[in-house]
């Protein structure tokens, strides 16, 4: 049987290359027709009703005067008397109209009365929580024994608040009736799985249902499921017998489509003479809205750590449930053990990144760690440039540097991908995944085009519609091990019919030929060859079609990466204000198949890691439960004179190639939190002990105050 | 569990896209928290147009120049220039995400500036001629700017990139090679999700994929 694998180095004409994506020209001339861009004719605009109240039940509601409106077509109750209101921006009714304009009238005419009942929003104040729960305990070895006799200890309260997905295309959909078939377009990041969740809850078959994707405005983790959103638009739809279109307003989109869950922790670590870790005892807590949260897992990379005691709190609070996000829980588990490594490596006098040398064995990848650690060291003129914690410089404005390490899986998931060559020599692939901004189509094309030496303009790709073989929901970095596994095994089974077919011309054997450079030839003699439209036109009349699937035989993908990322930072001591003034990654991630677009994500990950670092934060009301910055003015993003010079430097080459493919969407995100804190700490000398760092925290800090998290 | 009866009537607030963008220019001239384009004249205009004539709430008759082609169409005074192009005009290449002015996502011109369409009314601009991304380039021929966005790699997502587009073009438009405060100035006032900004300062300053200027 024929084996899968990828071409060696020497032969790789597009695998590694830097080709720009695919999709930019439509992109960057506003050509391209996201889900929310979708007018078809006679197309509704829908508004939905949400609850000001944290926690209520629902006493009466009176939708008569919103019905009599002048263009309302359909007013829909989502959640009637009697309901129990559990967050504060929960669905309570829908209204379809002629109009958006419109449709926010009827909204306002809809008469609610609620009996308003006690809310709790603030769970960094665990001990007030009315729903705390364990949520695990886990201990090895004697923590107690190994604190009582190490050489030094630390212990320190840290935290990170609930933070928002904050997608620029709102989460939404427009959904179109013929009969009972359903169409929609959605702003996805599974279109394959989404068919069969609206098909459930509208009682019609899956395979009435359509979901397309040809392009969507981000999702970070949160954009999975039809949502209630989704099927209260297709409801609408179908009782207006007209298409209609619901996307959330912004306030909406931060309040209920998408937060991280935050975590908190008491945490003691301790090393001996050597600067050995040898003990750790961290109790946690953490919330995901009403959800609660699980065990954020600690210590995070050094995991081997001996004598560890490990508790965690879930605590649930009167918020829309969190959603994952960019490398779930890891980001937490990142900033609360990094930060405290860096301030035990501080009270024993070390240099950290020398500290977390002498440690690597306690993680799973030691000799990746090491050699990262030694390429952004070199990076960041380390050496030179680092000096133990305090004020180095004279007048308000320090410096710092701070180190941290990750780790993610990201095996390609399941995938499915028809490959058709067609007798004129046209080659394409169908795969019903989604190209959610990280280069999905370009990549897929790729994989083609050096399959069949063929160059990428030369190849077409579909995807982005449930018609096409089933492939994963883009989600923790999954993607790209998946489609390009399942394409590259379609594209070799396809081409090998196809050699079959054009041996005989060449009197040669199929195994003996190679396609590459657009021509079919005998490998060592390429005079004895054909072009790439030649050998196609032997098929014969029909084309050749062929599926691949991931998982299958080969190795084409793995899983296990580690990255190290160092901060440089500017501390302002007088007003607090921290800026970040370079930010270095390290990151593997095995064989890459778009340099330019691999080193994308990681900018991006350094950036989005800038943002949760100093800006982002939910911030509940206490008294009325609502968010006080359901908004971009007070919800700030990093914008682009914050995020200062991001450098990138992607492990490649022996040691790393051979491994197959391997994700890369949540690595870079995970360290920025920690890296900065740590820089933050070198510059100033104290621990600013929660994020993100904001100027009252600074102060707050360098006051001496612990401060309000 | 005993509750606090309330009645959640959003009438009683009479809280209309009207009142905010009054309120908003208000606050913008009195140093409040408006970074965006209601500052300076276009909130004095709105303040002034209120001030000696009243039209609406029926639809008002506009015309105005979309791209090189003239419209003339009929919409409520309350309809943004944002709302209008992309749901009466189909013309979606200016995105709206937060809708009041301050992510840029919505950017285009207008004779020639930059401008927050969400933060316009579409009566505001009758008489004017409106340049979005679409009327910049196209797929096959594109602007320089939309072409050194593709070369650079200055979106993922790319929802954020039509603002993006518009705002760099007016920007370089004005400072072919902008100093940092010009940058800071020109799209201090856009916002990107997905982390592109590497991108588009290579965009603006010629990088890998060479730079407006720099070929
Ligand atoms: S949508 Fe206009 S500035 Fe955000
Ligand atoms: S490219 Fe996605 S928001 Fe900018």
């Amino acid at each position: 049987m024929a084996d899968y694998s990828w071409p060696e180095a020497d032969r790789r004409a597009q695998i590694g290359a830097r080709p720009a994506r695919l999709d930019g020209p439509v992109k960057s001339t506003g050509f391209a027709k996201y889900p929310s861009d979708q007018n078809p004719s006679g197309l509704l605009a829908a508004k939905i009703l949400t609850s000001p109240h944290a926690h209520a039940r629902i006493v009466a509601i009176d939708t008569s005067a919103a019905e009599a409106m002048a263009g309302v077509r359909v007013v829909h109750v989502i959640q009637g008397e009697g309901s129990e209101i559990q967050w504060a921006g929960d669905e309570i009714a829908a209204v379809a109209a002629v109009s958006e304009d419109v449709a926010r009238d009827a909204l306002r005419a809809i008469r609610v009365d609620y009996e308003v009942l006690p809310h709790f929003v603030t769970e960094e104040d665990r001990d007030r929580a009315p729903g705390a729960r364990a949520a695990g305990e886990r201990a090895e070895g004697d923590p107690d024994a190994a604190f009582a006799t190490a050489h030094r200890t630390v212990e320190r309260t840290l935290g990170m608040p609930q933070m928002a997905h904050m997608c620029l295309e709102p989460h939404g959909q427009v959904c179109s009736w013929d009969g009972d078939e359903l169409e929609v377009h959605a702003s996805t990041q599974a279109v394959s799985t989404l068919a069969g969740q609206f098909a459930t809850e509208l009682g019609v078959p899956a395979s009435q249902v359509r979901i397309r994707t040809e392009y969507m405005g981000g999702g970070f983790g949160s954009k999975f499921s039809p949502d209630r959103w989704g099927i209260v638009g297709a409801e609408l739809a179908r009782k207006a017998g007209a298409p209609v279109k619901l996307f959330l307003e912004r306030d909406q989109e931060v309040t209920v489509a998408g937060s991280r869950p935050s975590a908190f922790a008491r945490i003691r670590a301790a090393a001996d003479e050597q600067g050995r870790l040898v003990a750790w005892d961290s109790d946690s807590w953490g919330s995901g809205g009403l959800p609660g949260t699980g065990q954020t897992p600690l210590p995070y990379v050094f995991s081997r750590l001996p004598n560890r005691r490990t508790r965690h709190t879930s605590v649930p609070t009167n918020l829309a449930g969190s959603r994952a996000w960019r490398a779930p829980n890891h980001p937490q588990a990142c900033f609360l053990t990094m930060a405290v490594l860096d301030d035990l490596a501080d009270e024993l006098g070390l240099d950290p990144i020398d500290f977390l040398e002498r440690n690597l064995d306690l993680t799973g990848r030691p000799d990746t760690y090491r050699e990262q650690l030694g390429i952004a060291a070199e990076m960041a003129s380390w050496k030179e440039r680092w000096q133990p914690r305090g004020r180095t410089r004279a007048g308000a404005v320090q410096r710092g540097l701070g180190v941290s390490v990750h780790t993610w899986g990201g095996r390609g998931h399941s995938s499915n991908c028809d490959v058709t060559v067609h007798p004129d020599g046209a080659v394409e692939a169908r795969i019903g995944s989604q190209d959610i901004g990280t280069g999905t189509r370009t990549i897929v094309a790729q994989v083609l085009a050096e399959t069949f030496g063929l160059e990428l303009h030369q190849v077409r790709v579909s995807l982005g519609d449930n018609v096409y073989p089933q492939s994963g929901p883009s989600g923790g970095s999954s993607t790209v091990g998946g489609v390009t596994a399942s394409t590259r095994r379609a594209a070799q089974d396809a081409l090998r019919e196809v050699l079959v077919h054009v041996a005989p011309r060449l009197e040669a054997e199929p195994e003996q030929l190679l396609a590459e450079g657009g021509r079919v030839f005998v490998d060592g003699d390429s005079s004895r060859g054909v072009s790439w439209r030649e050998a196609a036109a032997q098929i014969g009349g029909a084309p050749i079609s062929v599926q691949g699937r991931n998982p299958g035989r080969g190795r084409l993908i793995s899983s296990g990466v580690g990255g190290v990322q160092i901060a440089e930072v500017e501390v302002d001591i007088d007003t607090g204000v921290v800026h970040v003034e370079r930010m270095i990654a390290v990151q593997d991630c095995g064989l890459i198949i778009n340099r330019r677009l691999a080193e994308s994500q990681v900018y991006g990950g350094l950036i989005m890691g800038v943002g949760y670092a100093l800006y982002e934060e939910w911030i509940p009301d206490p008294v009325s439960g609502r968010l006080l910055n359901a908004d971009m003015e007070f919800y700030k993003l990093a914008g682009l004179v914050d995020v200062g010079s991001l450098e990138v430097h992607m492990m490649t080459g022996p040691g790393y190639d051979e491994r197959g493919v391997i994700g890369l969407g949540e690595p870079p995100v995970i360290s920025p939190g920690a890296a900065i804190s740590n820089a933050v700490a070198n510059a100033i000398g104290v621990r600013v002990p929660y994020l993100p760092l904001t100027p009252d925290r600074v102060l707050d800090a360098l006051a001496g105050r612990g401060g309000p998290a | 569990m005993k509750g606090r009866r309330v009645t959640d009537d959003a009438k009683r607030s009479g809280f209309s896209r009207r009142s905010f963008l009054r309120g908003g220019a208000a606050g913008a001239l009195s140093g409040g928290l408006t970074t965006g384009l209601l500052t300076g004249e276009a909130g004095a205009a709105a303040a002034d147009s209120e001030a000696t004539e009243t039209v609406g709430p029926g639809p008002v008759d506009v015309e105005l120049e979309v791209n090189g082609a003239t419209h003339r169409l009929a919409v409520e005074p309350r309809v943004t220039l944002l709302d209008g192009l992309r749901d009466r005009l189909d013309v979606t290449g200016p995105k709206r995400v937060c809708d009041r002015g301050t992510c840029g996502a919505c950017t285009v011109l207008e004779d020639g500036r930059p401008i927050y369409a969400c933060s316009r009314l579409m009566i505001e601009s009758a008489g004017r001629s409106i340049t979005t991304v679409e009327g910049l380039g196209s797929p096959d021929a594109m602007h320089d700017v939309q072409q050194a966005f593709v070369d650079n790699d200055a979106q993922q997502c790319g929802f954020c990139t039509p603002g993006f587009v518009v705002a760099t073009a007016a920007l370089l438009a004005r400072h072919p090679a902008p100093s940092e405060p010009e940058i800071e100035a020109g799209l201090g006032g856009n916002f990107c999700r997905c982390g592109t900004y590497k991108g588009i300062r290579a965009v603006i300053a010629g990088g890998e994929g060479g730079g407006v200027s720099g070929g």
